[in-house]
């Protein structure tokens, strides 16, 4: 599957690896006349790492819902991992889910479960066996810099520890991509350097990465690519841009 | 599929809303004690009818001396107007046997049926009528014979045993009636509140039902422990029932049936099949309701 991209900033090359794959998508929410995304294409390559940028309302958690298929567009086709979400059946929703990792603003921890088995519950609900879990557990609680921290409770962790147990989670079943919807939004600048360093460790494993953000200095810090959203239109995709209309 | 996940959820959410859990357990309890009390009345009253309408006889009491009956005028019913009546009655069309009821039968029958009674004692086999038993082939049709019979000379009453029995199962049908009113209405209370059980236990549990959703645990994983909480519910007050209906077996039907002569008695075999029906009924309700329930409340 492969389109020619009709964004602002053409490549050179167009490669079969698409992931998330947005043609002329249009979604308006019952009860408001404004669309939340007007017309939006957008492609996504295989591990790649893409900022989504834009002021609140501009429709960059709209975009992140329609990936999960928690919202269906009003016109456009989205494919994501090779799936057509419109011909996707509800029943197979949950397996589209399972290779899409997700990370929020508001880390959704359990605060009656410890690190250990908020990365574990993840595995646990989709049926993996015991045996599985407490092999990659542990690992992925390294790869996020908590080892020594795996029996503390959520309450006893700094918000960056925090996110990064949610990080551990959205990233423990090996996700195709991950979605992060402001991960650094409650976390001071300082450490938020670690989380984005987590991420970009996550994104060298081969996942893709999208992240709506607000923090231009992270975005300009990683010079990946930009998406910048307004009022629901694309109305810039840099491959290595900055927060701000800089150029 | 982990079951012990799944187990350790439900259990979760069942202690989480241990009051609400304690009211489905009671409602379906009763309800399911109910529906079981109207299903045995029912088992009753078929294997009764079945056992008194093979005896049901049309009775013909003759005149004794001083008889207070009208019919009579006070005199005895003499040999030859006992023998004509004889005849009489075995010429009739629908007559199938007639046998005479003497004295000393009638006595020992009396003491037969009302051991429990006072009276017996105060009984002297002189005090008891005689009579004729005329059985019928069809007992439907009893109302041209007890016509026929009375005012003929000698019989101080014709009657149809039916009629008694009749108003005996008149009684047990307005019972079972209401023991299925209050039934249907417990169960419908039962239904109400695992809807609103499971409704305070799926926002007790947003927070995880949510992850699940996103890290893409299917439906069914998602839902199975709401719906076994209301199983589980379901199942215990269903247990109860069946207490309370092997209660009332005991003390209720076979008391009854002792006291009364009822003749025949339900057996273990449907106590066991009505308690059977019963839980299988209430859990069905159970899990019905917490479906029609979480499709609303849990969004997948």
């Amino acid at each position: 599957m492969c389109h020619p991209r009709s964004v602002l900033t053409p490549r050179l090359a167009c490669r079969d690896a698409l992931v998330i794959h947005f043609d002329n998508v249009t979604k308006v929410y019952t009860n408001q006349n404004r669309p939340a995304l007007d017309h939006v294409s957008v492609d996504v390559d295989k591990g790649e790492f893409v900022f989504l940028v834009g002021p609140s309302g501009s429709g960059k958690s709209t975009f992140l819902r329609l990936v999960l298929k928690e919202e269906r567009p009003n016109s456009g086709a989205i494919h994501v991992a090779g799936k057509d979400l419109a011909r996707l059946s509800n029943f197979k929703v949950p397996h589209l889910r399972r290779r899409i990792g997700c990370v929020f603003q508001d880390f959704r921890l359990l605060p009656n479960k410890n690190v250990y088995e908020n990365v574990a519950f993840a595995l646990e609900v989709i049926g993996k066996p015991r045996r599985f879990i407490r092999k990659v557990v542990p690992e992925v609680i390294e790869l996020v810099g908590l080892e020594g921290k795996a029996h503390r409770m959520p309450d006893e962790l700094s918000g960056g520890e925090q996110q990064r147990v949610a990080m551990a989670r959205a990233f423990v079943n090996r996700p195709m991509i991950l979605l992060a919807d402001e991960p650094t939004g409650n976390i001071d600048p300082a450490t938020s350097i670690g989380i984005m360093k987590v991420l970009d460790r996550i994104n060298r494993t081969g996942t893709t990465v999208v992240m709506a953000t607000h923090d231009a200095a992270i975005v300009d810090s990683m010079r990946k690519r930009v998406v910048e959203l307004e009022d629901g239109k694309i109305v810039r995709d840099q491959s290595r841009g900055v927060y701000g209309q800089a150029y | 599929m982990r079951a012990n996940f799944i187990f350790s959820e439900v259990w979760i959410g069942l202690r989480r809303n241990l009051t609400m859990t304690i009211a489905v357990i009671i409602t379906v309890a009763v309800g399911m004690a109910m529906l079981g009390v109207g299903l045995m009345i029912n088992a009753q009253v078929t294997m009764m009818q079945g056992f008194w309408y093979d005896k049901v006889e049309v009775s013909v009491f003759l005149c004794a001396k001083n008889s207070q009956i009208p019919a009579c005028n006070g005199k005895a019913i003499t040999d030859a107007q006992t023998k004509a009546l004889e005849q009489q009655i075995k010429a009739m069309p629908g007559v199938e046997k007639v046998y005479f009821e003497d004295q000393a039968t009638a006595y020992k029958n009396f003491q037969d049926s009302a051991s429990n009674n006072p009276l017996v004692n105060a009984t002297k086999v002189e005090d008891m009528p005689t009579s004729f038993r005329v059985k019928l082939a069809d007992p439907d049709k009893y109302q041209p014979v007890i016509d026929a019979l009375k005012g003929q000379p000698g019989v101080a009453q014709a009657m149809n045993q039916k009629e008694l029995i009749e108003q005996f199962f008149v009684m047990l049908d307005k019972l079972r009636g209401g023991a299925l009113a209050v039934a249907i209405i417990l169960v419908l209370a039962a239904a109400l509140l695992i809807g609103n059980t499971v409704r305070l236990s799926a926002f007790n549990r947003r927070r995880e039902t949510g992850i699940m959703r996103l890290v893409g645990a299917s439906n069914l994983y998602i839902q199975l422990p709401f719906v076994m909480e209301g199983m589980i519910a379901g199942l215990v007050g269903g247990v109860f029932a069946a207490v309370m209906l092997i209660v009332a077996k005991v003390f209720l039907f076979e008391e009854i049936g002792r006291y009364l002569a009822l003749g025949a008695q339900i057996g273990w075999n449907d106590v066991a099949s009505v308690i059977t029906l019963t839980m299988v009924i209430g859990v069905l309700i159970c899990v019905l309701a917490s479906f029609v329930t979480l499709r609303r409340y849990l969004r997948v």
